[in-house]
């Protein structure tokens, strides 16, 4: 039984210890640079980050791809799964709680490659006729939306379907930590004539706001490592464009749709280091985030619901 | 303060809480939209492109209509199976560590964070962590190494599965109430007889259940597949060769430009959530009901 226990630290040390030594020729030539240079087009002197042929390779457009999705989702996810957490915990009729709770626990069991294909057909056409239109319009003068990309991959296609991804974590676990505030914060606030919504943010919500950010944290980890939805939707182009409906292209995603490919030494190192990176990242932000849940659960055993 | 004052505020502090509880109803209204949307349209596509030869052909060249995907349904059983052998003796050994040997130590304590944060490391990342594994080296004595085979895609799937069956299981042995080990023990049972033959086994539907969900879960994992057993157009039931797998050619063909794959690309979805959707319920039916305190 040890063995096994401790088979997963071996698991764990030796993913780190392939990483690191399949991307050593990268980070021997490129160093950190790898992570942000902008290498130049001798010829028409545009920006070119990612050439494998002339074997030029900078992660820059990848990061910025993978961080603009993930803040895009974080953005639209957080208000909706506290909202959906806050009514499944204090509102909702006795009735409803548990067949919502197990719908929102098949969202997060549906398989990431399915949600791709839902993306495809149905929420990029979507989006390409009805809702960028309106953004094109209404917040065009922003310049993070305009309308030089007529195919809706992109961006803000990978942002929605995210966000649609990490909600059910997001919201389930936000749950949790709510349900482990202890029931006399509630009833104290509400004897002292709290409305409901009152006794939510004062008793609920500030006992429970470490957790919270944890859950998002957590969320924002999934949000940065999630594979197969974004490269079928995100337009899978390393360039970095700063409107949000331009195609780009993430981490995850170029492994996924060069890896199998590649054939230079140092395309394939340049990758894997992208994988290392997304590895320690998400290691950080899943530790972090798990720290701080346990800090508001650990000590309050799952108080009655 | 005037009363009018007084009233104001009053109603005002109503109105917010009825603005908030529109506002939360909303939400799990936009929640639940995209959920049943995805439903609907995979019973909608899938069931109208789900047939016979679904599960009997193996895909056809492209420009000929029909075919299915019998090699993928093939190969997907088959990477599970390596997967799970792999996966769920592991994780249910370091489960009971967790629950019944090491209970609250230091070592328990830290393992279970590496599990919380092996649970969280991309897919994609296990994916590249078994194709410098198995993949690219030629390990002398150790067959299936130094090529893409189905072997690989396994290995990575295996790794996948072992957090999750190892947290299920101690949350299973957690409920397993303590009179029952004090039982045992009190009948002069050895420590590790009574772990094994009494707090296991009265938890083993809960933990049967959790390696079903694992099981479900690395069913539908693509990311890890790409470049470890990397498809196949043709039946294969050989480890040391690329293989199918189900969700791997949804990807591929999701990403056609034919309509005849589109289809069956929805109709190998359909197939796949009803299996999760199977599990997901499994465990959930075991865990609330309270079929395990049977035994209390």
């Amino acid at each position: 039984m040890l063995l096994c226990a401790l088979s997963i630290f071996v698991i764990v040390l030796l993913i780190a210890f392939e990483l690191v030594q399949r991307s050593q020729l990268t980070w021997h030539k490129f160093g950190l640079g790898f992570f942000y240079k902008v290498f130049s087009d001798s010829y028409s002197n545009t920006p070119v980050y990612w050439d494998p042929v002339n074997e030029l390779f900078s992660a820059r457009p990848f990061v910025y791809g993978t961080l603009v999705s993930s803040f895009l989702a974080l953005l639209m996810a957080i208000p909706l799964a506290v909202g959906l957490a806050i009514f499944l915990t204090e509102m909702c009729p006795g009735f409803l709680r548990s067949p919502l709770a197990f719908l929102t626990e098949l969202l997060a069991a549906i398989p990431s490659v399915i949600y791709g294909l839902w993306a495809v057909f149905v929420l990029v056409p979507l989006l390409r006729e009805h809702v960028n239109p309106l953004l094109i319009k209404t917040l065009g003068w922003t310049g993070l939306f305009d309308d030089s990309n007529p195919t809706g991959l992109g961006y803000f296609s990978a942002g929605v379907i995210l966000a649609v991804m990490i909600l059910p974590i997001i919201s389930s676990l936000t749950r949790e930590v709510m349900i482990a505030v202890p029931h006399s914060q509630r009833e104290a606030v509400l004897a002292l004539g709290a409305t409901r919504w009152e006794m939510i943010r004062m008793g609920v919500l500030r006992n429970a706001r470490i957790g919270i950010v944890g859950a998002i944290i957590l969320g924002l980890g999934r949000a940065l490592g999630e594979t197969m939805a974004v490269a079928m939707v995100i337009g899978a182009t390393p360039e970095i464009h700063h409107s949000l409906l331009a195609n780009g292209s993430s981490m995850a995603t170029v492994i996924a749709n060069e890896y199998a490919e590649a054939v230079s030494e140092m395309h394939l190192s340049a990758l894997t280091e992208i994988g290392l990176a997304l590895f320690l990242v998400t290691i950080v932000v899943n530790g972090f985030a798990q720290v701080l849940i346990w800090a508001v659960t650990r000590g309050t055993p799952a108080q009655a619901r | 303060m005037s009363s009018d004052a007084f009233k104001f505020r009053s109603s005002l502090r109503t109105a917010t809480d009825g603005l908030v509880t529109v506002l939360a109803i909303l939400a799990t209204l936009v929640v639940i939209a995209p959920l049943v949307a995805i439903f609907v349209y995979l019973l909608y596509m899938g069931a109208s492109s789900l047939n016979l030869a679904f599960f009997t052909q193996i895909p056809k060249p492209v420009g000929e209509t029909g075919g299915g995907m019998a090699n993928a349904i093939l190969g997907s059983g088959l990477l599970l199976a390596v997967a799970s052998v792999i996966g769920v003796p592991i994780g249910i050994g370091a489960g009971i560590f967790l629950s019944e040997f090491g209970r609250g130590s230091t070592l328990a304590n830290a393992i279970r964070f590496t599990a919380d944060v092996l649970n969280g490391v991309p897919s994609i990342v296990m994916g590249l962590a078994a194709y410098a594994l198995i993949v690219v080296p030629k390990i002398p004595f150790l067959p299936f190494t130094g090529h893409f085979s189905a072997f690989a895609g396994g290995v990575a799937l295996g790794f996948m599965m072992i957090p999750t069956v190892c947290r299920t299981t101690e949350e299973m042995l957690l409920m397993v109430p303590n009179a029952v080990r004090e039982a045992a023990l009190g009948l002069g049972v050895p420590n590790w007889r009574s772990v094994l033959s009494i707090t296991v086994k009265t938890a083993s539907p809960g933990i049967i259940t959790g390696c079903m969900l694992a099981f479900a879960r690395v069913a539908g994992e693509t990311a890890p597949l790409i470049f470890t057993a990397l498809g196949n157009q043709f039946w294969s039931a050989n480890l040391d060769k690329p293989i199918a797998a189900l969700p791997l050619q949804i990807y591929v063909y999701a990403l056609s430009p034919y309509d005849d794959w589109h289809r069956l690309a929805w109709a190998g979805s359909l197939v796949l959530i009803i299996l999760i959707v199977l599990a997901v319920s499994l465990v959930r039916y075991v865990t609330s009901r309270g079929v395990l305190k049977g035994a209390s």
